[in-house]
């Protein structure tokens, strides 16, 4: 029952007066209750002999969080990239458009700051690299937004009420499912137009919302049974306040952890878009959009793919890490706090 | 143990809204509840009824504590659930305070929830994990408008105070407490409306002995502050006499017998209700030993198939080779006051029908109007 500490110290286990999370328990003796020399307002000894240091449920998944390691070393990393990607013209040595004839073709190197090189037009690809990353941010946050949103909404309500409402979104969410996304996204982009990320962002969001519908609508499906839901049905609530303040809290775990995932596919999704010319359109940059410029010229110049490829592959995992981090902190069946 | 002397007993309630007068405060007349057996992928066929309350009829008065037992899946849950209008009956009537409440939409209930409320059985699934105390028991205040946060906030400590928590409790969640304290903040929730009407679905069966009887004396302190009225429902025979007035005893969604709480144990008259009481062991070893308890064979028949005729007959030990099978037995009040749906009640409580022991009869069930077997 002794544990060893990194340092090399023997911990031995905890002894009456402090809980397994390093709680304080006050006993519940007489003499405890004797010494009365306390102020006011503070019962040292409630009921149960016990008192704990309040925690709700977020401060116990954050604990969790916090001790993955994998989803913490990659939202530090992600947080960089983002960062990098949301000041971009605070940090980037040139603008995305500014040629430099008189490096055009560079490979990567520190003379002139050129660090990814530059492409054939003498564009400095470290900028335009950490502007694509800018313009998947944009895309990836509209199309979490606005997915995240649909999807729990439709799946709320359809958990939530069942019967000939769940099966109508029901069979519409699998209608959007059977259509086949590319193709769509293809034709959609015909129609609506391209080249703006905002556009192209609404446009992988109207499909991306699926998914979490059904998740959704299975946990309302199973919260509604739930004890305390017919409580504040017995108490008056009414429906809305029953889905959103309720039932939703409950429901968010999937939630979260189905958005970073949206996250990642988006940015995947708008750069394949934008790697068949479907998505943005030039001189903005974009990471699919860099990709498809350079893959014409990639046997010889191989860093025009390879870095907003990394940079893609990067940021994807790191979003899926922190997913798995997320699913794992969140779920309330899991209660081992990892010491 | 007689019937406790009732403080709010024919007293008007605090708003003094008793618009039938002497009447029953809750009245249920020929109640049903059935839940539909579907089946089929595409649509939906309706193929049967799990029958889970049939044809109640029950009167609570105001200020009393009416004790509602049974086994588990008689149905007793489900006509609390019913009474609440958590579900909605199939049929029959349910009078508060003289107003039929059977048919009533959601916005039509909001302003009746404030005056029933509900305990439920189970309190670590009774209270919303993601909430806080504070929360959970300030929410009917809330929802009904009554308080804004500040008012709640307060008068949820007063409430935490009343059912005998810290003050600070607003502040934590529901899993930083033992089941007796978590049945406490469902108390508090119940009584923060100020209600008339309390039902308390088998409130200790989930909690420790010892505990129980701290929850038992809360219910009875409450009830006595604030002049509730209570439908008490429990499978604990000990802890319904305790606590109630008067008692029901359910059978498959029948009620076969109501008497007041000591009449009922001294002289049960239904022999579902004499075959439960056998069963109770007496702490003493001597009576013990010599005590021939009736043992109840089988399971609980199935409410979506019910025994034609008197639903205990294909287990009463009593069974007689008349009427049992043949015809249903009405509710019936004898000259005592006491009411049971037994044909031969009278008989058996002279003496003249002797039970027997019997095997567990599988009833050759009525013709099966399911096709395909239910849905999961």
């Amino acid at each position: 029952m002794t544990e060893t500490t990194p340092e090399g110290d023997v911990k031995f286990p905890p002894v009456v007066g402090a809980g397994a999370d390093g709680a304080t328990i006050s006993p519940a003796t007489p003499e405890a209750a004797v010494v009365a020399d306390l102020p006011d307002g503070i019962d040292l000894v409630h009921e149960s002999g016990l008192e704990l240091k309040s925690r709700s449920q977020w401060a116990y998944a954050r604990r969790r969080f916090v001790r993955h390691r994998l989803a913490m070393v990659s939202l530090v990393v992600l947080a960089i990239i983002l960062l990098a990607g949301a000041f971009a013209n605070l940090i980037t040595p040139y603008s995305f458009a500014a040629q430099d004839f008189a490096h055009s073709g560079q490979a990567p190197t520190f003379k002139a700051h050129h660090f990814f090189g530059t492409d054939v037009l003498g564009r400095d690809y470290f900028s335009r690299v950490v502007y694509g990353i800018r313009t998947s941010e944009k895309v990836a946050l509209i199309v979490t937004l606005v997915s995240t949103v649909i999807g729990t909404l439709i799946g709320a309500v359809a958990g939530y009420y069942s019967g000939w409402v769940d099966n109508i979104l029901m069979r519409f969410t699998d209608l959007i499912l059977t259509l086949p996304g590319l193709a769509v996204l293809l034709t959609a982009a015909a129609f609506i137009g391209t080249g703006n990320p905002i556009r192209v962002a609404f446009i992988l969001a109207l499909l991306f919302w699926t998914a979490l519908a059904r998740i959704v609508r299975g946990s309302f499906l199973s919260l509604r049974e739930k004890e305390y839901v017919e409580a504040a049905k017995a108490a008056g609530s009414g429906d809305l306040r029953i889905m959103f303040r309720h039932m939703l809290p409950n429901a968010v775990g999937p939630i979260v952890v189905n958005a970073t995932l949206i996250v990642g596919i988006a940015i995947l999704t708008e750069a394949a878009l934008s790697f068949l010319g479907f998505g943005i359109q030039p001189p903005n940059p974009s990471l699919g959009k860099l990709i498809n410029d350079g893959q014409d010229v990639s046997s010889s110049m191989w860093w025009l793919v390879t870095f907003p490829g990394l940079t893609i592959v990067l940021i994807v995992l790191c979003i899926n890490f922190i997913g798995d981090g997320l699913r794992d902190a969140l779920d309330p069946t899991q209660r081992r706090t990892r010491a | 143990m007689g019937p406790r002397p009732h403080s709010g007993y024919g007293v008007m309630s605090t708003d003094g809204a008793t618009a039938n007068g002497g009447g029953p405060l809750v009245e249920l007349q020929n109640l049903k509840v059935y839940f539909p057996i579907k089946s089929g992928v595409v649509l939906d066929r309706h193929v049967g009824d799990i029958r889970a309350v049939d044809d109640v009829s029950l009167q609570i008065k105001r200020g009393e504590t009416v004790g509602l037992v049974g086994e588990s899946g008689c149905g007793k849950s489900t006509v609390g659930r019913t009474i609440v209008r958590l579900y909605k009956p199939t049929a029959g009537r349910i009078l508060f305070e003289g107003r039929d409440i059977s048919q009533l939409g959601e916005n039509e209930l909001r302003p009746l929830r404030r005056r029933m409320q509900m305990v439920f059985q189970d309190p670590y699934a009774s209270l919303n994990p993601r909430h806080s105390v504070g929360r959970i028991v300030g929410e009917p205040l809330r929802t009904h408008g009554l308080a804004n946060r500040r008012e709640a906030a307060g008068r949820v400590r007063d409430l935490l105070k009343i059912v005998g928590l810290p003050g600070d409790a607003a502040g934590r969640y529901p899993h930083e407490f033992s089941g007796g304290q978590r049945q406490r903040i469902g108390l508090a929730r119940a009584i923060a409306l100020n209600p008339d009407f309390v039902v308390a679905d088998e409130p200790v069966s989930a909690l420790d002995v010892s505990i129980q009887a701290q929850i038992i004396n809360l219910l009875e302190q409450l009830q006595d502050e604030f002049d509730l009225t209570y439908l008490f429902i429990a499978h604990d025979l000990a802890v319904v006499r305790h606590i109630s007035d008067r008692i029901a005893v359910m059978y498959l969604g029948w009620i076969v017998e109501v008497s007041s709480a000591a009449e009922l144990y001294e002289k049960p008259l239904h022999p579902y209700t004499i075959s439960l009481l056998s069963a109770v062991p007496i702490p003493d070893p001597i009576v013990e030993r010599q005590r021939q308890p009736i043992l109840l064979a089988g399971d609980l028949p199935s409410p979506a198939n019910p025994p034609a005729a008197c639903r205990f007959h294909t287990r009463c030990p009593f069974v007689q080779p008349t009427r049992c099978r043949e015809e249903i037995p009405a509710l019936r009040k004898l000259s005592s006051g006491h009411e049971v749906a037994c044909h031969w009640a009278e008989e058996i409580n002279e003496g003249r029908i002797t039970p027997r022991e019997r095997e567990a009869v599988l009833e050759a069930p009525r013709p099966e109007p399911v096709e395909a077997p239910p849905p999961v």
